[in-house]
């Protein structure tokens, strides 16, 4: 039977990496996910052979029933629900409910070794605290990312001497985490205020991460939950919880860095300084001209009678819904002649590739679809950059202004069109809290509204052209 | 237990790879991406198994039950959250191959 289980778990390990490779490229992802799947209900079911799970009608196994049901449909029922602009969040509480989960397993093996009096070594404390400060800081973290994104939390919040504090909360996690560690019998006052130090701790980490670093934010809590995983997987003695924990945890650590480096900040400025506090010291560069208003009409004319046409949308865009109305502007043009292409700036929306799910949703193709490096050059041939939603992605500030916060980030190069339509609901600034200067431009014209409506109208306007 | 250096030569390789198998994913699957990841530490379910199995008592079999009903949330979410997000992309994946079929056609006519 444990030969059973040995290959079952071993096969497991394997598919999860092999899916995980799958999902490198967009033809095979979904082969690759489906494949990890079966690998995970494989070893669902087979971990009920395992011989420390009692069998026969008793308590344990009915409990266990239930909390994988009920667990199941909750998260069957909100993954199915979740509207795909709010996907960053809900993968950040799934993320959350697994670290909680690594962070719950070290509890109860604790409690065990707390209430039985009983030592399994110094190497098996030491690796289920690990596991239980990363998984409980993750889950914590998570849930207050979650809120965030979800916005039921608006503020970032600090808390006077907040970094301060925090150093202070660290040390007190390490050391009560030091004598459960080494704890001879575990003492239970001392697991009680581990845990909830380090969930304050995760609480106190989040909080004043503002939203537009949470990408970053959640992705690292994704890598950490996966170490969290592994740790206990040794603890466990459990290998495919050790491979596939560990796999994410590096994974994700380069998932992590890729992201930070796209949206220039680095992991320990986003984890450790508020993006806001950096804005309000820069000096301010005078901005020139004026913002200069279009009625859709003549929007819709310059369009219609342009020969490339490229669309940048941001995340307005996504939450005004107006994907599918920019998919239908875009087929119009393309029945005049007119060339259409998408620029994508890799944090366009929430997260690196969240525009794309986006507009994969409202049926765009992917070849007309481009990332920032294929299509910059393109810019200067455009007729018209038409920006939808987006704002910090497209300040000519970040290449011009070195006091800037967002200096040095790599923007799309909308500004060289010839003729840039900018579709906005006011005149605010973006997540950076940076007045945008592509705005300003000689070229550039404002075309006010909702974002939906406003392509609404240009596709009337196309239309009466016709 | 897995014995003292073998533990750290799954743990290093395990590393390696995760780090190898995603260093060259495109950024459009960065999200499907991280959320299939997310899916995968959903294995966290088998190790909340084992320990519900095995509690004794109010205390353990209290929060066995939430690592069991958490854990199974993470891989459930997970997994119908990425295939949502993948299905996506194989739909405007086909329409696009049936459109570069037609363009296919269409040029030949100009010609």
């Amino acid at each position: 039977m444990s030969l059973l289980i040995d290959s079952v778990y071993f096969i497991t390990a394997f598919v999860f990496i092999y899916g995980l490779k799958q999902m490198s490229s967009p033809v095979t992802a979904h082969g690759g996910i489906v494949v990890a799947g079966i690998g995970m209900v494989a070893a669902t079911l087979i971990t009920l052979a395992v011989p420390e799970i009692k069998l026969g009608i008793n308590i344990n196994l009915l409990l266990m029933f239930i909390a994988i049901a009920v667990g199941s449909i909750v998260a069957y029922l909100s993954a199915k629900r979740v509207a795909m602009t709010d996907m960053p969040q809900m993968i950040a509480m799934y993320n959350g409910m697994g670290g909680g989960a690594a962070a719950a397993i070290a509890a109860v093996e604790l409690v065990k070794l707390s209430s039985s009096g009983e030592s399994h070594g110094l190497t098996f404390q030491v690796l289920a605290v690990l596991g239980a400060v990363i998984g409980a800081v993750s889950f914590s973290g998570s849930v207050v990312a979650f809120a965030k994104l979800q916005g039921l939390m608006k503020r970032t919040l600090r808390l006077p001497l907040h970094q301060l504090m925090n150093v202070g909360l660290f040390v007190a996690v390490c050391v009560t985490g030091y004598w459960v560690a080494t704890g001879h019998p575990v003492s239970s006052d001392h697991l009680l205020w581990f845990f909830i130090l380090s969930v304050v701790l995760g609480v106190m980490l989040t909080l004043p991460i503002g939203g537009a670093d949470m990408p970053v934010v959640i992705s690292l809590f994704n890598a950490l939950t996966g170490l969290a995983v592994a740790f206990e997987g040794f603890v466990l003695d459990n290998a495919a919880m050790i491979i596939a924990g560990t796999v994410v945890g590096s994974s994700g650590t380069l998932l992590t860095q890729m992201m930070a480096k796209a949206m220039n900040r680095q992991i320990s400025s986003v984890l450790f300084s508020s993006f806001g506090s950096a804005a309000n010291a820069a000096v301010e560069e005078e901005i020139k001209g004026s913002m200069k208003e279009i009625q859709a009409q003549d929007a819709a004319i310059m369009m219609a009678y342009a020969s490339k046409v490229i669309i940048v949308p941001g995340y307005g865009m996504a939450v005004a819904q107006a994907q599918h109305k920019l998919k239908e502007m875009g087929a119009l043009l393309e029945e005049r002649g007119v060339e259409v292409k998408y620029a994508i700036h890799p944090v366009a929306g929430r997260m690196p590739g969240h525009m794309n799910v986006l507009l994969a949703e409202a049926g765009v193709d992917y070849d007309q679809i481009f990332d920032l490096d294929e299509i910059n050059p393109e810019f200067p041939n455009a007729d018209v950059a038409l920006v939808i939603g987006a704002n910090d992605v497209v300040n000519p500030v970040a290449r011009s202004n070195p006091d800037s916060p967002i200096y040095g980030m790599p923007i799309l190069a909308a500004d060289k069109a010839r003729n840039v339509i900018v579709i906005k609901r006011g005149q605010g600034t973006g997540f950076s809290g940076v007045e945008n200067h592509l705005f300003y431009g000689d070229n550039t014209r404002m075309l006010y509204g909702d974002g939906k409506k406003a392509v609404g109208e240009l596709i009337s306007g196309i239309k009466q052209l016709s | 237990m897995i014995e003292g250096f073998t533990a750290l030569y799954i743990f290093m390789l395990s590393a390696f790879t995760g780090y190898e198998v995603i260093s060259r994913v495109p950024v459009i699957l960065h999200t499907p991406l991280m959320s299939g990841s997310n899916f995968v530490h959903g294995i966290v379910l088998v190790g909340a198994m084992i320990v519900l199995g095995h509690a004794e008592g109010a205390l353990e079999l209290t929060i066995g039950f939430f690592a069991v009903a958490l854990a199974a949330g993470n891989a459930v979410g997970g997994y119908v959250a990425t295939i949502r997000m993948l299905e996506m992309f194989q739909s405007s994946n086909r329409s696009s191959q049936k459109k570069s079929g037609g363009d296919a056609v269409s040029d030949k006519g100009a010609e």
